[in-house]
């Protein structure tokens, strides 16, 4: 009996710990869109921003494309080939890439590149007081260092994730039709055929802003409210990683049955 | 006595929730004088300051600044009252990826559009105050812990702030720069009409620039007054911590359980 | 101000990759340029079964693609679906009674349309019908026909 009631308290805490988490993080939210307009006011600080969420992460989602695509390509291929529908590579490449590669790896790969610098980065600075003192010299951190890096993360994933787009199919079209000899020009036939650019492509690229949004919010709430040690921020760095995947891999099945399952 | 600039009534607060650092503090700084706070470490001097400058809010009890009641102000109105504060942390606290220069420059970038002439004129007579203008190139890595500290008081008075609050401003500074400083905070004072708080746990150099003194303890202020008045009180507490005496009054330890029954309970289980 | 320049221009860079990227999935990963393609000629067939023949189909010539599948209807008087094709206006010296079938590239691959040419002088034009058809092969049928054909052996 007290074992039961035991349970039911310790349920009631976390239902009210999360309830309160999320309304933390939600106010959090609120505050840092309402910083929009600061940021339209300084593009300066956007673009430094975007370069570094943006322009340093290239490299990576640039080399996995290539190697994402090769692969899909050849292990389609391999399979294609046994029913003699080795047309259809082009499709089957490029489908995987649009629809579901391209959004979630490049969410995957944007949170552990840039997520967790930013986590990292935000609460360092609350860890060494820089937050508190730029408060004090009458400058709102939120607007000043969270914004910023929020709205550079919204726009920077949707930007990698077309270019991831672009580069995994290319890659996939040299493995199947340099390497393997599908016909180079029914692989873009099949493609152009079926994939459909409001359907597959906007919706992939729906996709990738959805991550975006999750991924840079959870970076910069976990920066933000890290504890101000360096256990703290190691744990927040942490954390904001492995929520974003969870997060990422949830709201894709979510998506995905929204977007293409009827 | 002057007007207050601050007034500190009944305040309460509690970072957890349970144990109250402060049992009802009243505190007035006079307008235009300097005015320590001073007392063992972990009363919560550093945690005063930040209920003047509106980051934290008490649980009860009022914060004035100016006449502005500073923890019912909304955001907007904490912020504008917050340009005429200047904060010197006890960390330095400078931006680590900008140089010191820029450090200096940014509340200036930050709330004007001045010429790039102009900020550099202004950054550079600041920083020739604390003696740091040929180390405007240095990162904030590369400075020592005394120099960030001066950088970080060059910052703190750039916007020409009303009150300015010093946290442990003394500690870490070689002598003939502890001189400096001792001088510069009590000439900026004078010279600008500041109102200034100093935390500080140094006897000799805050009583020497102090035009008022309070000791905070265990939650109150224990006693105030000026430098002489302290200096001949016939408090125990206040002769104890005036001279650093070991044994007396003042609570050494953080609040504990008595310490021969706890060196029982590890042996019970 | 020279590194911000660079973060600048990197930045720009790195939005012109991506706007090539776009375009380059527009033009060339989905059907996004076939809207433009519709130029040349309609013809229509008639069929008793499409199978699961779809528009922008290919309609090939000895393998060769000529046009695209660009309508499926169904007539209410002949009780046949009619499938509207355009073909390029470069191939415009196709017989008059060249016939279409429905074929599907390999086991599982797309159904498409393959024009067999006839003999007449006179070639198909804007809308010409081709009166000469063979339907899809449904597998179904097929293994309908043969097991009815060894049950009743
Ligand atoms: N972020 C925090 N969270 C929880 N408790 C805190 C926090 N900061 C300080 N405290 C507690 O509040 C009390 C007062 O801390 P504060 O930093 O104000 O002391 P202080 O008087 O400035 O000490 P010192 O002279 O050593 O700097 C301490 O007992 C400390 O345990
Ligand atoms: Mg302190």
């Amino acid at each position: 009996m007290s074992g039961l009631i035991n349970f039911l308290q310790r349920l009631g805490a976390f239902i009210i710990d999360g309830m309160a988490g999320l309304g933390r993080s939600v106010t959090f939210l609120i505050s840092v869109l309402m910083g929009f307009k600061d940021v339209l006011l300084r593009p300066r600080l956007l673009i430094r921003e975007i370069y570094s969420v943006g322009v340093l992460s290239l490299l990576i989602i640039f080399f996995s494309a290539i190697f994402v695509g090769m692969v899909v390509s050849l292990l389609g291929y391999t399979i294609l080939v046994d029913f003699g529908g080795e047309e259809s590579l082009g499709l089957l490449v490029a489908l995987t890439l649009v629809r579901e590669l391209a959004p979630v790896l490049g969410a995957l790969l944007f949170s552990g590149r840039a997520g967790s610098a930013v986590t990292a980065e935000i609460g360092l600075m609350k860890a060494t007081e820089q937050l508190a003192s730029m408060e004090m010299m009458a400058v709102d951190p939120i607007r000043r260092i969270v914004a910023p890096r929020f709205f550079a993360g919204l726009i920077s994933l949707p930007i990698l994730t077309i270019i991831f787009m672009a580069v995994g199919v290319y890659s996939g079209y040299l493995v199947g039709s340099e390497w393997k000899g599908v016909d180079a020009g029914s692989f873009w036939s099949q493609i152009q055929n079926k994939v459909e650019f409001r359907h597959d492509i906007i919706n992939g690229i729906i996709k990738s802003i959805v991550f975006a949004f999750v991924v840079t919010w959870i970076a910069v709430y976990q920066g933000y409210h890290a504890m101000p040690t360096s256990e703290g921020v190691s744990k927040a760095t942490t954390n904001s990683v492995v929520y974003s995947a969870l997060a990422i891999l949830g709201l894709d099945f979510v998506l995905t049955a929204m977007m293409f399952a009827s | 006595m002057s007007n207050s600039l601050v007034k500190i009534r009944d305040v309460h607060f509690s970072w957890d929730g349970r144990r109250d650092i402060y049992s009802g503090v009243d505190l007035d700084i006079p307008e235009g004088k300097v005015t320590a706070i001073m007392g063992p470490s972990g009363t919560g001097k550093t945690t005063m300051l930040r209920l003047i400058g509106g980051q934290l809010k008490p649980t009860q009890g009022s914060v004035e600044v100016a006449g502005q009641e500073i923890p019912k102000l909304n955001r907007k109105a904490l912020y504008l009252a917050r340009r005429r504060m200047g904060m010197l942390f006890q960390s330095g606290a400078l931006l680590t990826d900008l140089s010191t220069f820029e450090n200096i420059a940014f509340p200036i970038r930050e709330h004007y559009d001045f010429s790039e002439t102009m900020i550099r004129d202004i950054v550079l007579m600041k920083l020739e105050l604390v003696g740091l203008r040929g180390a405007r190139d240095l990162m904030p890595s590369e400075l020592s812990g005394g120099m960030k500290r001066r950088v970080a008081l060059a910052r703190a008075i750039v916007l020409d702030p009303v009150l300015m609050m010093y946290d442990e401003p003394f500690t870490g500074l070689d002598p003939v720069t502890l001189g400096t400083i001792v001088t510069l905070i009590k000439e900026l004072n004078n010279a600008l009409g500041l109102t200034s708080v100093i935390v500080s746990h140094d006897i000799g150099e805050t009583f020497s620039i102090a035009d008022h003194v309070c000791i905070l303890s265990e939650g109150k202020i224990v006693a105030a007054g000026s430098p002489e008045e302290l200096k001949n009180s016939d408090s125990a507490f206040v002769q104890q911590f005036v001279n650093g005496h070991p044994d007396g009054p003042m609570p050494f330890h953080y609040p504990a359980d008595d310490y021969a029954e706890d060196l029982l309970k590890g042996h019970k289980s | 101000m020279n590194s911000s320049k660079k973060v600048e221009v990197l930045v720009g860079a790195l939005f012109l990759m991506a706007i090539l990227a776009f375009v380059f999935l527009a033009l060339n990963v989905s059907n996004f340029s076939g809207l433009s393609s519709n130029k040349g000629y309609k013809v229509t067939a008639q069929f008793n079964n499409i199978g699961g023949l779809s528009t922008k189909a290919k309609v090939t010539m000895s393998g060769v693609t000529v046009g695209r599948v660009t309508a499926i209807s169904y007539d209410k008087k002949s009780f046949r679906a009619v499938v509207t094709m355009t073909i390029d206006p470069s191939f415009d010296y196709l017989p008059e009674d060249s016939q279409a079938s429905i074929y599907t590239a390999g086991l599982l691959g797309e159904q498409y349309i393959s024009l067999e040419t006839g003999a007449e002088d006179a070639s198909l034009t804007e809308g010409s019908n081709i009166s000469l058809t063979q339907s899809a092969v449904v597998l179904e049928e097929i293994i309908g026909k043969l097991l009815v054909s060894f049950t009743t052996k």
